[in-house]
């Protein structure tokens, strides 16, 4: 890798072809190993449904329950913020889209880049209040260890590289792109063996509760 | 009950893995919400008493062992094995902080339920030989003797013959093919003996054909409370071969919330068998006979009075209408407090805090959750539906100097029951 282009083809072509297969096998492996370890059939006779009332929970947990959003309205309102802004970043600035166009074989419209600018600034301030916060807060700090810190950095990087990529800073264009590029990577394959995981199995564990809950009459 | 492990509370944990509990556990973002519906960290303050921390060792146990890339981080000496020492540590944690109460599991935004594991992780702790002493008593009063405070049926005898004595009632005991199956808690056979006297009268009224059984009178089970699914079993067992004996169509689940739990939702998980008969809450069944126009009151109460949810009956037990509906035919000034049903808090003696002395002084600090809910709503009378609760809101209203009756809601019925010779 003598150069920058260099390292931009080798981003683009073998490390992403590595991340891409970690990341896809990597989760699929976790989700099997929650599935596969099955649960024992429950005897009790039923007061009501699982499915349905499973189906409600995966929704209404997308809401804060009251009490809990007056006492720490900060985690659930930055939680929204950055949740929000990263995928708006990810999924609606016109090169993300025509990249996986490229890919997926299918588009959708995209936002403008002063709106996907801003929403990248805004996103950024919020994790650092998180990143903030989680060092603050004594439940968050007494609970985090090493991982927490790390996603935070998985979660950060790539929203701040493709801002100094987008404004053309610390040139050369070709390596800020590139090492925007290498941190969706170690996004990537960071997922399937920390709590990003939590994207994909969050279904399912607010499935279990409100059916678990359902099962016995009660909309949890 | 074999000697106790660290290998074998190992293997308990292991065994309780499922796949509920590996999705919760990849879920969890330590975002910290949970410890602001828990009140033993709401009153404290101690992150320690985070919900999710309190489920460490099964945490580890799921990571290192279930998961490829903790069984990776273990080869290469990265992991942090569970120890005796940590359950140890860990143990007032598990069982002095934690009425397995579940309001956390309501709020988890990630959906995770919080109690369920922690009640798979008593078992661990159980079969390694960390539970507090009170509890380990009560499990072996409630195997040798019948009952978690001692209670034999001579007890239960005496009783009834007083009552027998006081209203002239007769208390059906033993009679084969009744439709229903009346069990008792201790503390109603000990404390609060109004609720076998308001049983006889509101079934005399109504109707029903009951009896009591000389051989499963007892429905507590410390087994559920300690993590012991073979105490558990055991306990369950003995009330479905009296049931079973008397050729019963239905066991009253009587007014004590883990009671309801054991009998009710993991009794024939625990004996490995559906019941021949179905399960009532008594606060169901007289439902049922207030919407059959079978449970007749006069009078209406009109003290401002609230209903303290127990957790195991409401928010883990899904009897969230039965116990409005008949408050509302006896009381002109019901009133709800801020967070009720579902969402209500614990009066922090649920899952065996109760029988466990050590846990006494925090038991009665984070009481001031439900002092504060009081507080709110200036009641003259607190209406509940379990045994335990009502206990442990009499203790803590007094820590706090709060003047204020608790009664059962069985009970209140009864006192308005329109009497035959009316």
């Amino acid at each position: 890798m003598s150069s920058p282009i260099d390292f931009l083809l080798w981003v683009k072509g073998p490390a992403f072809d590595i991340a891409l297969a970690v990341f896809v096998i990597g989760v699929v492996v976790r989700l099997l190993e929650i599935v596969l370890l099955g649960r024992k059939q429950d005897l009790a006779e039923p007061k009501g449904g699982e499915f349905g009332p499973g189906l409600r929970t995966v929704m209404t947990r997308t809401l804060p329950e009251t009490g809990s959003f007056k006492r720490s309205p900060f985690t659930v309102i930055g939680g929204y913020i950055w949740h929000i802004g990263f995928l708006i970043c990810l999924l609606f600035f016109v090169p993300h889209i025509e990249l996986l166009h490229s890919v997926l074989g299918i588009k959708w419209p995209g936002l403008s880049n002063h709106i996907v600018d801003a929403v990248a600034v805004v996103t950024m301030v919020t994790l650092v209040a998180m990143l903030i916060d989680r060092i603050t807060h004594s439940v968050k700090r007494f609970l985090s260890g090493p991982e927490d810190y790390l996603v935070w950095l998985a979660a950060f990087l790539p929203i701040v590289t493709g801002y100094l990529a987008y404004h053309r800073v610390l040139a050369p264009y070709p390596l800020v792109l590139g090492i925007h590029i290498l941190s969706i990577e170690f996004l990537m394959v960071l997922f399937p063996f920390t709590k990003l995981m939590h994207t994909f199995t969050f279904p399912l564990a607010r499935w279990y509760n409100g059916a678990m809950a359902g099962r016995r009459g009660v909309q949890s | 009950m074999s000697k106790a492990t660290l290998e074998r509370g190992l293997n308990a944990l292991r065994e309780e893995i499922d796949a509920p509990v590996a999705a919760f556990f990849s879920s969890c973002v330590n975002c910290g919400l949970c410890a602001e519906a828990c009140l033993f960290y709401t009153e404290t303050g101690d992150p320690r008493y985070t919900p999710i921390n309190k489920l460490e060792p099964l945490r580890r146990i799921w990571e290192q062992e279930f998961t490829l890339w903790g069984r990776v981080k273990k080869a290469l000496g990265l992991a942090q094995p569970v120890t005796d020492e940590l359950l140890q540590e860990w143990e007032p944690l598990v069982y002095d902080a934690c009425s397995l109460c579940g309001r956390c599991s309501m709020v988890c935004p990630v959906g995770n339920d919080i109690a369920y594991m922690i009640r798979k992780e008593r078992e661990g702790f159980v079969a390694s030989g960390n539970a507090p002493e009170g509890m380990k008593g009560a499990s072996t009063r409630a195997i040798k003797i019948g009952s978690p405070m001692g209670v034999k049926f001579p007890a239960v005898q005496a009783q009834v013959r007083h009552i027998e004595a006081d209203t002239g009632l007769k208390i059906p005991v033993d009679v084969e093919g009744a439709d229903y199956l009346a069990l008792l808690s201790s503390m109603e056979i000990m404390n609060f003996p109004e609720y076998i006297e308001a049983l006889a009268r509101i079934f005399k009224q109504a109707g029903v054909s009951w009896t009591l059984c000389s051989e499963a009178f007892e429905a507590t089970n410390a087994g559920i409370q300690i993590g012991s699914s073979d105490i558990a079993a055991e306990l369950v067992e003995r009330v479905v071969k009296g049931a079973e004996k008397l050729k019963v169509k239905y066991v009253i689940s009587p007014e004590c919330g883990h009671a309801y739990t054991a009998i009710r939702w993991e009794g024939p998980n625990l004996i490995g068998r559906r019941y021949p008969f179905k399960v009532v809450h008594i606060l169901e069944l007289l439902d049922e006979l207030r919407a059959a126009g079978k449970l007749k009151t006069k009078g209406m109460e009109e003290a401002r009075l609230t209903f303290h949810d127990p957790c195991q009956i409401v928010r883990k037990g899904g009897v969230l209408e039965p116990p409005r509906n008949l408050l509302n035919q006896v009381a002109a000034n019901f009133v709800e407090m801020s967070d009720h049903r579902e969402m209500n808090w614990c009066c922090g003696g649920g899952g065996g805090v109760s029988a466990n002395e050590r846990a006494d002084e925090l038991r009665l600090k984070v009481f001031a959750r439900k002092k504060s809910q009081l507080d709110e709503l200036n009641v003259d009378k607190l209406v509940t539906a379990c045994a335990n609760c009502r206990l442990m809101l009499e203790d803590g209203l007094e820590e706090y100097r709060v003047e204020l009756p608790v009664v059962g809601l069985t009970e209140m019925l009864a006192e308005h029951l329109v009497e035959d010779n009316e």
